[in-house]
């Protein structure tokens, strides 16, 4: 694996892992996500900034079918990743979820122990064949989420026994030890110290190498800091997306710089 | 009031004034709230300790049962060996304990019988199965200790008064007169009733026991458990977990949750006429009692078990589901698990329900009187609540305070159940 990393660096990608085309989501009624059209490109990071309730999480959802598990929740439009649309009745949202990853607002590990939290997608999948195998995907999944050294000693404690952000990262584990091309991360860093927030964003630096990472967050600089592209979500709409510095040094919508100069939010 | 909206309207306070005002107002509501809380409590208990007090009271005394032990000489010319198992047993018996009692003519039939009416009507069987089970005894002397009758138990438990006059006694001067020479001689026990628990029901209260109640009750339990356990849990899972929301599966929840709600006699009817009636299953078995009962158990467990999935918060299946579970690996290696302590809590709860239940029992006939007790669920029983049911009605007074005993025998099957449903709930509750 570690090998590869310097050739896929090397590589300019600027090829498109996901698009997104004409994409409405309602709940019930209401509208939540207003004809959004945006292409996310490979081994980049992207980061979602916007408003509090103006549809970040809910578009961020769409790209591996979790609203699909809201009842009330439709979604219109044509989402493609690697060119193929998800969203098509030939896809398994099972195997569309192993493809792409996704780490949540708020840490929600198993309440089973550290290992199992993170072995779990890997067994399931069918992914180690000897427990050698399993154990070592475990390791290399808990290194990268930065936790290893915290919790090497106590692999069978209960996950949920860990601090908020030790939680957090351990969720990250487990989201990239399925190995998944998409990494979808809604708001990683809320319940984290600024030590721990900035391991993270080593991280998310790192796993670039491998994945394409969509991010939300609240904070400016974060986005700033860790992310190449921008998109800034208001009320819904898709207001403006491009790179991140050009976003926040000269955006081009009057409401993106109102909200990055702290105006509306 | 009036003093806080003038603080309101003239604004001179500041707002940890208005605080202060209405400080005494709203702790005066609140040690009412508690007041009337802790007396709903205290009435509640008082109920309960005054139920189970009357019912020990009257019960305790079925805990114990007057016996007499006998040397028994089995006369080989009243019990011949070659005519076993049947013989004189009770002439046997009879020469025993009238060998004690001066006052008795022995050639005078009525005589003894009134006199040998202090033995149990079972004592001749108990004695009939040793000889039979040993025929070497014949010609022999046994020491024999069997129950006396009803009648004499209740004179020796006090609950018949000597000073009532002779003739609304239910035993005469002399009779009271034989039976403390036996007491006297030191023939009189009053060992622990285990004849309560180990005997199936009779005709005579000193015989009577719970034995063939609690095996009907617990075929008819297991019949309950095995159908409306799996039943009802995969029921819930369905509705819960798999079911598309929409006006059939709202149709179907409302229908539970009535089914839940319904007279438990009308499931007796139910199965009375598709059990019974259709099906040909026999009268008076556990398997259609516990059948009736899982009818009626099985809406609480899917209730309960639909609250307990309910209860496993979304972030879990959210986090399993974004790992790539499918559904079924999302309810079956998360939810389940964790919804586990509430499930069982609710099917003990259902099931201590079930053990309780009457009425239906009573329609399929499980208040047959029965003298053994089931070996399969096939056979005809009586279970719990309908024994009692039986000894309330009979009017013997042995069985008065053999009926506070049953209930005392339900009543700890019940605490126990539920002791069981709260310390699993305990172990197994997990915090997450
Ligand atoms: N399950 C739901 N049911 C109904 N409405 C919802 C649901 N989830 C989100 N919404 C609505 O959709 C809109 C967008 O919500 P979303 O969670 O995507 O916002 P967000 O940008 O992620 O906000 P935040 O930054 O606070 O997380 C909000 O108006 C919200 O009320
Ligand atoms: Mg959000």
């Amino acid at each position: 694996m570690n090998d590869m990393r310097p050739l896929e660096r090397m590589v300019n990608t600027d090829n498109i892992k996901i698009s997104a085309r004409n994409c409405h989501v309602f709940y019930g009624d209401t509208q939540a996500i207003k004809d959004v059209n945006v292409d996310i490109e490979d081994h980049t990071v992207t980061a979602f900034i916007g408003p509090s309730g103006c549809g970040k999480s809910t578009f961020l959802r769409c790209l591996n079918r979790m609203n699909d598990t809201i009842d009330i929740c439709r979604v219109k439009g044509t989402f493609l990743i690697d060119g193929a649309d998800i969203y098509d009745k030939s896809v398994d949202p099972v195997q569309l979820r192993a493809k792409v990853g996704m780490v949540f607002q708020k840490p929600n590990p198993f309440p089973k122990s550290i290992y199992d939290n993170v072995a779990y997608g890997p067994k399931i999948h069918g992914m180690a064949r000897t427990k050698a195998e399993l154990d070592e995907i475990v390791e290399r999944s808990l290194r990268r989420g930065a936790i290893w050294n915290e919790v090497k000693d106590r692999l069978h404690a209960p996950g949920t026994g860990l601090s908020g952000g030790q939680q957090q990262r351990l969720c990250i584990a487990r989201a990239v030890a399925t190995n998944p091309e998409v990494l979808l991360m809604d708001e990683p860093c809320s319940a984290l110290d600024p030590i721990a927030t900035a391991q993270v964003e080593e991280l998310i630096d790192e796993l670039r190498a491998q994945f394409t990472v969509v991010i939300v967050t609240h904070s400016m600089q974060q986005a700033a800091r860790v992310s190449q592209k921008t998109a800034f979500f208001h009320l819904g709409n898709l207001v403006e997306f491009g790179e991140t510095g050009q976003i926040f040094t000269s955006p081009q919508d009057p409401r993106t710089e109102s909200y990055i100069t702290g105006r509306i939010g | 009031m009036t003093d806080i909206s003038a603080n309101h309207t003239g604004l001179q306070g500041t707002s940890s004034d208005v605080v202060a005002a209405g400080l005494p107002r709203r702790n005066r509501k609140q040690s009412l709230v508690k007041t009337f809380g802790i007396l709903a409590i205290g009435f509640a208990f008082l109920m309960l300790f005054i139920l189970v007090g009357s019912l020990v009271l009257t019960g305790y005394k079925a805990f114990t049962q007057t016996h007499v032990t006998l040397d028994v000489f089995i006369d080989p010319e009243a019990v011949p060996a070659d005519k076993l198992p049947r013989g004189g047993f009770n002439d046997v018996l009879a020469s025993a304990l009238i060998s004690h009692f001066s006052d008795v003519d022995m050639t005078s039939r009525t005589e003894v019988r009134a006199a040998t009416k202090i033995l149990s009507n079972g004592a001749q069987f108990a004695l009939r199965d040793q000889v039979v089970a040993n025929p070497g005894l014949i010609g022999q002397t046994v020491t024999l200790t069997v129950p006396v009758s009803d009648t004499y138990d209740q004179l020796n438990k006090d609950l018949i008064d000597r000073d009532t006059p002779e003739q609304n006694r239910l035993l005469s001067n002399a009779e009271i007169a034989r039976f403390d020479i036996l007491k006297d001689a030191g023939m009189i026990t009053k060992p622990l009733n285990t004849g309560l628990i180990t005997n199936a029901d009779s005709r005579f209260p000193e015989l009577a026991g719970l034995r063939g109640a609690l095996v009907g009750s617990f075929w008819a339990l297991l019949v309950c458990f095995v159908i409306s356990f799996p039943l009802g849990i995969g029921s819930a899972i369905y509705l819960e977990e798999f079911a598309p929301k929409n006006k059939i599966s709202d149709f179907i929840e409302v229908n539970i949750n009535n089914l839940a709600a319904v007279p438990s006699v009308v499931f007796g009817l139910l199965a009375l006429a598709v059990f019974i009636g259709w099906f040909g299953m026999p009268r008076s078995a556990p398997i259609v009692g516990g059948m009736t009962l899982a009818l009626m158990t099985m809406p609480t467990i899917i209730i309960a078990t639909r609250a307990a999935l309910k209860a496993v918060p979304p972030s879990i299946r959210e986090a399993a589901m974004g790992v790539g579970a499918s559904q079924q690996q999302v309810v079956f290696h998360h939810v389940l698990p964790l919804a586990m302590p509430g499930i069982l809590t609710g099917t003990i709860i259902g099931l201590a329900q079930a053990l309780g239940e009457t009425a239906p029992l009573l329609l399929i006939g499980m208040n047959a009187f029965i003298t053994s007790a089931p070996d399969s669920p096939f056979q005809a029983a009586t279970a719990l609540p309908t024994q009692i049911f039986i000894w309330a009605d009979s009017p013997e007074r042995g069985f008065v305070s053999r009926t506070s005993a049953a209930i005392l025998v339900l009543l700890a099957f019940l605490i126990t159940m539920n002791a069981i449903a709260i310390f699993l709930r305990n172990k197994f509750e997990r915090k997450w």
